[in-house]
């Protein structure tokens, strides 16, 4: 993909610069000029609004760190003041923590894609790390903040998840000790959060531009997952992409806009309205929905350090994923049986998800009371979780490797121009599978 | 066949997920109507302004609301907004409301406490000089701050409403400690206290007396001070008060996504046209 540049420069100055540095040149390379795979379909659109999702939250938080005071006696009072006395300031601040909403939406979906188009697999495997990296300071970058305003969600929240790292043997009491800056979760902690998520969105911001460096080094893959092989497949990134990515990115922000202008609060917790407060500790500690699925693997878990390391490992996973997978075929279109299992992975995400939420305690099926295993009740969400976590990690250490050597793919087409109906001879009945979702 | 069982246990799984939880939890609040609700609503301004009587001369007494400022009182949205007045401090009826409450400051002079009327720019005065005091005064619980009680309750209007009408005498067989008062809308655990037959009765006990009772405030527009009416207009002012600039959110709102419609649109059709001749 990368090499052949066909940037010329049109005026005096750019060819005087482009001998210099050739900044134009690359912009050019990148996002006009570089060859895009024709048949992306919508799920492709995700990076883009990712990008844009990003861009939201360093904007916004600038702008809200203008008028926060990062101090337990103030912090909660200005957030307030920002969305009574601010002019505009309820309208930074709700894009801010609905954008962080939006931007766990976003990425869950192009993880998604990621996984049933196989886009990890050779040659994207750095691409795909890079990428992994990201999600993890995502996720690093939203507790801190959600920490910020100081609500009792904000502080017990805090608590609960600092106090985890306690859990890792020898080194874990100085790592919860250097992450207060003391000895509980008080003004010290508030401040290095505040620091460190100032800090996280622009290191995100640079491993993007790695991201998308990668990205241009190996080229895009594609809903069939056959690598390019001719001009016929594709066509520049402007205007073809940059008008379909500017078309989803829209309905992204109608969405977004939703969310900011008619219902703000729908997607926190009552509970962060009111002011921290360490003497009362919340019926009911629950993290923001997109932590909620690691949440239950954590507490899936009957040891603390295990559920710990289960927790991390839950990511850490993803990492390794391109060499866990033997399969020679990228894309789930062509992989029936792996496409079943990958479907109930997702189911087993999503309850883990709503465990996650609910005490570890309660029942599934109201007022059913079953028989004890271990330490709970077999009908309780502790043990729905517990089912959806061995699910989570088989999925990707046993099915994954198994499946790429005993499943039989469909046939996959030649190239992205060449229909696999073209070759009626080698395709079973019913092979295409959905070919109405190309585009 | 393996797969159809995979296939199987998944969906018994989702199902599982679906259904909800029992454990003793309070009554649910009823449902109102509100003006304010869906996305044209606007508050009620008459409301508003039997709201805020309620809470001056009756939730004022133990609840401060310190985020709240006379001079919003007189902002676009609020309670006394007069378009006569855009600036809410130039507003007579505003000024003349903060005219009526004593606050605390400092004599420039001498540099004693003194008591002062309040001005648009002061924020509502605390009832209790300090928390221990608010504590003695209410057997030990704090009454909260109301500024933005409305968003720090799950139920919002609906709760803080059916809390204020919600006061029951307790079933027999609950024990209720001096100074505690039964609610089947606040959330508690009565196992402890139940030493009755069945189930333990939902809700749970709070410092709060029942703060309303019929003409307990006289409004000023002839409405009817039943406490339903009471509870739904002091509810409709807390809400306000947590959420002033809501009016100015939705209408901003209804012009953003306008304009991201047509933008959506036009940008469709350019995305149909530039592609109308690749196959893909
Ligand atoms: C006699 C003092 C007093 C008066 C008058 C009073 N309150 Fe309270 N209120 C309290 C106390 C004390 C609490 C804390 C109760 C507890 O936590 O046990 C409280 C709690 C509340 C709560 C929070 C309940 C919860 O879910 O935690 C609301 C809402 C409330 N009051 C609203 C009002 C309103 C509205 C009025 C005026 C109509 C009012 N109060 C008048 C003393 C008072
Ligand atoms: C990856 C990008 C970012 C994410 C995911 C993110 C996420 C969050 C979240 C979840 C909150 C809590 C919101 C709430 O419930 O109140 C928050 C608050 C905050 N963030 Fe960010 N943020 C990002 C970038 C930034 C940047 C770049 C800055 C500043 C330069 C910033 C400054 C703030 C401030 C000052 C607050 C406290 C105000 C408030 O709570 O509304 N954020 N952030």
């Amino acid at each position: 993909m990368s090499g052949h540049s066909t940037y010329e420069p049109k005026t005096g100055f750019e060819r005087w610069l482009d001998l210099r540095l050739p900044i134009v040149r690359m912009a050019y390379d990148t996002a006009i000029e570089f060859p895009t795979p024709k048949n992306l379909n919508y799920w492709w659109t995700f990076g883009g609004i990712l990008a844009i999702c990003l861009m939201i939250q360093i904007v916004t938080g600038i702008i809200l760190v203008m008028h926060y005071v990062p101090h337990v006696d103030h912090a909660f009072q200005s957030v307030e003041r920002i969305m009574r006395d601010v002019n505009y300031g309820w309208l930074i601040r709700y894009m801010h923590a609905n954008g962080a909403s939006m931007f766990f939406v976003a990425v869950y979906i192009h993880i998604t894609r990621n996984l049933y188009y196989g886009s990890y697999k050779a040659p994207r495997e750095v691409l795909w790390i890079i990428g992994c990296v990201i999600y993890l300071l995502m996720m690093a970058t939203a507790f801190m903040g959600y920490v910020l305003p100081w609500g009792q969600m904000s502080f017990h929240g805090a608590v609960v998840i600092t106090n985890l790292l306690g859990a890792f043997p020898i080194v874990g009491e100085s790592i919860t000790t250097l992450l207060w800056g003391g000895f509980a979760v008080d003004n010290p902690t508030l401040n290095r959060f505040f620091a460190l998520h100032y800090l996280l969105p622009f290191m995100i911001a640079g491993l993007v531009a790695m991201h998308i460096w990668a990205l241009h080094v190996v080229g895009n893959n594609n809903p069939i997952g056959v690598n390019v092989k001719s001009k016929e497949d594709v066509v520049p990134f402007h205007p073809y992409y940059t008008v379909k990515d500017g078309f989803a990115i829209l309905v992204f922000m109608l969405l977004f806009a939703y969310f900011v202008f008619y219902n703000p609060n729908i997607l926190g917790h009552a509970d962060n309205y009111i002011p921290a407060n360490p003497l009362v500790t919340p019926a009911h500690i629950v993290p923001e929905w997109y932590f909620l699925p690691f949440y239950a693997i954590l507490r899936a878990v009957p040891d603390k350090l295990g559920g710990v390391l289960a927790m991390f490992g839950a990511i850490g996973v993803l990492f390794v994923l391109p060499w866990l997978d033997t399969s020679k075929v990228r894309s789930m279109r062509y992989r029936p049986t792996a496409r079943l299992y990958f479907f109930i992975f997702l189911v087993a995400a999503v309850v883990l998800g709503f465990c996650g939420a609910k005490l570890p305690d309660d029942p599934v099926i109201p007022g059913l009371t079953s028989f004890t295993v271990i330490d709970a009740d077999l009908n309780s969400y502790v043990w729905l979780s517990r089912l959806a976590t061995l699910y989570y990690f088989a999925y990707f250490l046993v099915i994954t490797p198994l499946l790429g050597l005993t499943e039989t793919p469909l046939p996959v087409p030649d190239s992205i121009s060449a229909p696999v109906l073209s070759h009626p001879a080698t395709t079973p009945a019913g092979a295409v599978a959905s070919p109405e979702k190309k585009g | 066949m393996l797969r159809k069982g995979i296939a199987l246990a998944a969906l018994g799984l989702a199902l599982l997920a679906g259904s909800a939880q029992a454990a003793t939890h309070p009554k649910e609040p009823e449902k109102l109507q509100w003006s304010f609700e869906g996305p044209f609503g606007k508050f009620d301004q008459a409301q508003l302004q039997r709201g805020y009587k309620v809470y001056r001369e009756v939730c004022s007494s133990c609840h401060a609301m310190s985020q709240v400022y006379f001079r919003n009182l007189g902002q676009k949205g609020g309670p006394f907004y007069d378009s006569k007045y855009p600036n809410p401090n130039d507003n007579p009826y505003v000024k003349a409301l903060a005219a009526d409450i004593q606050v605390g400051d400092i004599d420039s002079e001498t540099g004693d406490p003194i008591q002062r009327p309040a001005t648009s720019a002061d924020h509502f005065p605390s009832p209790f000089p300090n928390e221990a005091a608010a504590r003695g005064a209410n057997g030990g619980a704090i009454p909260p701050d109301l500024s933005y009680i409305s968003k720090a309750r799950e139920g919002g209007p609906d709760y803080i409403y059916s809390l204020l009408i919600g006061y029951v005498n307790p079933p027999a067989g609950l024990t209720i400690q001096p100074g505690q008062h039964y609610n089947p809308y606040f959330p508690g655990d009565l196992t402890a206290s139940w030493t009755g037959k069945g189930h333990v009765p939902q809700g749970g006990v709070l410092a709060m007396p029942p703060p309303l009772s019929p003409d307990r405030v006289t409004f000023d527009d002839g409405t009817r001070s039943t406490v339903a009416q009471q509870s739904r207009d002091v509810a409709a002012f807390l809400a306000w008060a947590a959420e002033p600039k809501m009016e100015e959110r939705k209408s901003f709102g209804l012009a953003a996504m306008i304009y991201l419609l047509i933008l959506t649109g036009l940008v469709y059709a350019s995305y149909r046209r530039i592609w109308r001749n690749v196959a893909h």
